[in-house]
This record gives C-alpha cells, structure tokens and sequence, in this order.
C-alpha cells in the first residue's frame, strides 16, 4: 500500500486529539508539582495556574519534617528498605518455581500448577483479613515482616511471567549442558537465569511498582509513626483535622512519585512488553 | 524430524521424573501457597462463622454474621450499591476510551512515543496515595477544575465536587478513567498482532473504514477485550484507596466502595468475625461475574482458528 506522507487535515485532527489528550492526562500532575513550589496561601488562588508566581522552595524542607517528630527521612528509609527486600525475594524465588514448573519433571506438577493459576485468578485482597488475624497471632504485626516475608515465597503472576518466557528458549540449551556434566541447578543458574534477565527486569519492575504503592498493607500493618512507609504518612499527612499545610504536602507527593517516574523513564521498553505480552495491571 | 531433536528428546525420555529437584525449585512456591494463600482461606470460612474481635478468643456464632448482614447492615447493601455503579460505569467508560485511545494511536501518526507515554504515566503512579491526595484538591470547591472552569466558562461552580453527595463518586470514576494507560498498551498489543493482509484483502474487496474495524477489527481483538474486562472487573471490586483517601467514604456514604466497608468493620471496629463474613460474600459475587464473563465470551469471543 502507498502511504502519502503528505499534509491532510484528518492527521492534523488526530495530533490535535492526541495533544488535548496529553495535556489531560499531565496536567493534574504537573499541577501538583507546581503547587508544591507557591507559596501555601497561595495553592488554591488562582488554582488553575501552572506557574508560581513566586518559586517556594522551603515547602520542601517544611514538608521534610514530617510529623510526630519523625522525618520524611525515616518513610522514605521504611519505603527503600521493604520495596528493596521485596524487590530481592521476588526476583530469587519466582525464578526458581518458574525455572522448576516450566523444565522439570516431577510428580503432581499439573496439581502445583493449578494453584498458580487459581493463585492468580484469587484477588489477594479477600485473604487479608484472615492473613491479618494469622499475623498478628504470630507477633509480626508493627514490623516489617508481613510485607516482605511473603514475596520470598514467590508470587503467581511473576513465576507465570517468568515461566512464559523459559518457555520461549530452546530446549537444546539444557541438553547440551546436561551432557557437558551441568547439574541441574547448574543448568538453571549458569544458562536459563542469565537468558531470562529481560524477563527478570520487567518483574522487578512490577514488584517496585505494586511495594511502592502498597498502602493497605502498610496501613493495617504498621502502626507506629516511626515505621510508616511514605504512603501511611502522607495521608496522615493530609489529615483534614489539623489543617493541612497543602504546599509542603504536595512538595512530599512529589517527591513520592519521583522514584516510580524514573524506573518508568529508565525501564519504559521492559514495562511496555511486559504488559503486552502478560497483561499485567501497572 | 532432524536428528539431534531424535536424539534429544530420547535423553529427555530417558533421563525421566527428577521429583527431588523439582520439588526443591518449586519449594517456596509450596511453602508460601500453604501459608500465605491455602491456610488464610481456611481460616476466612472459619471466621465467616465467629464473632471475633483479635483480643478475646474467637466465638462460634453459626450464620449470625450473615443474618447481620442481610437484614441489619444498610451500609452493606449501600457499599454493594456503590460497588456495582462503580464497575458498571468507570470499568467500560475505561475500557472504551482504552480502546479508542489505541485506536488513535495505531494509525502510524507522528509523536506515537511520545503520546504513548503521556497517556501512560497517569497509570503507573494512579494507584498512589499521592495521586490520590492531589486529585481531591483538583476537585475540591477551590481546586483547580473549579478555576479551570472559570478561567475557560466565565463563572465559577460553587461546588465542591468530591464533598457532594451527587458528584463524589462521579469524580472517582473520572480518576478511573484518567487511567486508562494499561488497558490502551494490552489493546496497542493486540493491534499490532492483527495482520496488515486481513485490511489489504477488505481494501480490495471495497469496504470502507468503519466496516473494517467492525469486521476485522473488533472481532479480532474480543479476546484481548476478555481479558481487560475480567481483570478490570476484579480490580473494580477491589477499590479502596480512593474511596478512603479522597472521600473517606463520603459525602453520606456516596463512595463507601465494598472495601472500605471491609476496612472498617474489621480494623476500625475490630469486627474481625463480620469483616470475614463480608470477604466470602465478595468472593462469591466476584466469582459469579467472572464466570458470567467467560460464560458469555463464547457467544462474542473470536478465537483464530489457528492458535
């Protein structure tokens, strides 16, 4: 088919579309952004504008400060430490259940599968009442634990991700390290693990993702100020009750999202397959 | 057949069940479905049947909870209320303007990059509390929807529209919707997957734009939309973080989402027992939809014959 590369109005509505559009879905957050340099009194005059009138910056150093005598310092610590962990345990363990379902042949493998895939169809949030009452019988409750124990334990749209991908390399591979002397473990750690990076990257991407985010989680978990992740204090930041300095708020938003921004911008080719070829939600 | 692939499936023959290493790679699989999945579920149709409040030992109380349920919580009948408005309008509204989005963006125009990526970045930060605290003061009655309207229309709405009963919810549903950026990239996918020949072939045989985006391309890409709108669904019934940040539940439960009920009664009034009870019932009502789904999907799901 010939394409004409040349001038017609029906393109120019469609870029036209796409950049009233574009500016919908960037506007709330740029809005964020540049009220988290006005000055506090001036947040909601003039709302609309994107542009202090003047720049702000101390709203960054009020929001640091944080509450209860505990900086934002400390969440963001809380966030890094629980999403790295989580990160690490996800990428160790659905590696090795996605390496043993997709090459190895053992007993009642069709039974242990099937509980990944029903695992997967299960919202994890009609558990968290009775996982509540089980961790909090065990003592894990104001500490970390129940937040990044789990994800060691590995996690069915992962180890379905991972498995989807051995799948796509040749058989042979495993043969021939087999009949070089490779035990199996040696097959896994020295071919398939290097071969499944992308696949690996895209998950720990996710992981970063759904941790960064988690906020029922740490909300009925965490119940002491000083263990708060970034998504407890900022709403307790928020609270209507004790009237909320809104620009140093939205100066702590900001500053939350930035990681999440930065992985995409880094990552953008890994995220864009791994919801395509899986459907993962983002 | 070639050779080596002779020779290499008779040594994946002979080499025959390895159940020791398999069990060993998928160890923490077991170890973790057993804890954190097989053992919680157990446990929630047992305290379905209790009256539980974590500090004293839970109580048998037969359907009690369920009794409860259907003939003295209004707020639950309310939060189902919400619940189902909510899927049935921000889950297809999504998904349309999903779909139309992709649609726009798979006609070879310039900037695809770029405007995929604009659409895209509501999605990766939406589930946020930071999104979530921004978009109630958007919408608040001094927010900037309410200045944009100003500046745009000339008048200002003396409104704030997450604080009234008759827009709360109408707002969410809108952050819903401004979130459209996963579901557009799956459609992006299944696009890109319909083969030019299909649209070569219907150009020579004389149809026009719309009768080949009803004929091929709808048809061809109802599985993709399964897909979506079961994960949607799922999703939908999930919603609690907007409903507890931006209106914590109000304006006169307006937006007292299905979850957030669940919240309540087990974290806030420590009804552990009740709160289980109200999870079985979700269960079971988004099971039921799920099925309904792929039940219906054979009467409008396409599938290639060759797979």
């Amino acid at each position: 088919m010939i394409r004409q590369s040349t001038f017609s109005w029906g393109k120019l509505t469609i870029q036209f579309m796409c950049i009233v559009i574009g500016v919908a879905s960037l506007y709330p957050i740029v809005w964020m952004v540049a009220s988290s340099f006005k000055d506090s009194s001036q947040v909601f005059v003039s709302a609309h504008s994107l542009i202090p009138e003047v720049w702000n910056f101390s709203n960054y150093s009020n929001g640091w400060r944080g509450f209860a005598g505990i900086t934002f310092g400390t969440f963001f610590t809380n966030t890094i430490i629980i999403v790295c962990t989580a990160v690490l345990g996800t990428i160790i363990s659905c590696s090795l259940v996605a390496y043993g379902f997709a090459r190895v042949k053992f007993k009642f493998k069709g039974f242990w599968f099937g509980t990944v895939m029903l695992t997967l169809l299960l919202p994890g949030q009609i558990v968290q009442i009775p996982q509540y009452i089980i961790f909090h019988q065990m003592g894990w409750v104001n500490t970390f634990l129940p937040l990044i124990v789990p994800s060691f334990f590995g996690s069915a749209f992962f180890v379905f991700l991972l498995m989807q991908f051995i799948r796509t390399l040749p058989y042979e591979l495993d043969e021939a390290a087999k009949i070089d002397g490779c035990s199996r473990f040696g097959i896994f750690s020295r071919i398939i693990l290097p071969l499944i990076k992308p696949a690996l990257v895209t998950a720990a991407i996710f992981e970063f993702y759904w941790s960064w985010d988690n906020f029922f989680g740490a909300l009925i978990y965490l119940g002491k100020p000083q263990l708060y992740t970034v998504s407890v204090a900022l709403r307790l930041f928020a609270d209507p009750s004790s009237g909320t300095d809104w620009s140093a708020m939205f100066a702590m938003a900001t500053l939350s999202l930035i990681p999440p921004i930065l992985v995409f911008f880094v990552f953008q080719r890994y995220i864009v397959e791994g919801i395509s070829t899986t459907g993962l939600k983002g | 057949m070639g050779m080596v692939t002779m020779m290499a499936q008779q040594i994946r023959r002979s080499s025959g069940n390895e159940n020791g290493a398999g069990y060993l790679f998928i160890l923490p699989w077991i170890i973790g479905f057993v804890a954190f999945t097989a053992i919680p579920f157990a446990c929630l149709f047992y305290f379905t049947f209790t009256d539980y409040d974590l500090l004293s030992s839970p109580k048998w109380s037969g359907l009690d909870n369920f009794i409860h349920m259907f003939t003295a919580d209004d707020k639950f009948l309310t939060s189902l209320k919400v619940t189902f408005v909510y899927v049935l309008t921000a889950i297809p509204l999504r998904l349309i303007f999903a779909l139309l989005i992709a649609l726009l963006l798979n006609m070879k125009i310039k900037n695809v990059g770029l405007y995929r990526t604009a659409f895209y970045i509501p999605s990766i930060i939406g589930g946020s509390v930071a999104v979530a605290v921004m978009w109630g003061q958007l919408f608040g009655l001094n927010g900037a929807v309410n200045a944009l309207i100003e500046a745009v229309f000339g008048f200002r709405p003396n409104v704030s529209w997450i604080a009234h009963p008759d827009t709360a919810l109408w707002s969410l549903i809108l952050m819903a919707i401004w979130q459209f950026g996963s579901p557009m990239i799956i459609f992006l996918a299944g696009l890109k997957n319909i083969p030019e020949s299909y649209y070569e072939a219907a150009v020579v045989d004389g149809a026009n734009a719309f009768q080949r985006f009803i004929k091929i391309t709808v048809p061809l890409l109802t599985p993709v939309i399964l897909f979506n709108l079961v994960m949607q669904i799922i999703g939908g019934f999930m919603t609690f973080t907007q409903g507890l940040i931006i209106t914590d539940g109000g304006p006169l439960d307006r937006t007292l989402f299905y979850q957030l009920h669940v919240y309540r009664q087990g974290f806030e009034f420590l009804n552990m027992g009740y709160a289980a009870a109200l999870s079985c019932f979700l269960l079971v009502i988004v099971a039921i939809l799920t099925a309904l789904v792929f039940k219906s999907s054979s009467a409008w799901v396409h599938y290639e014959s060759k797979g």
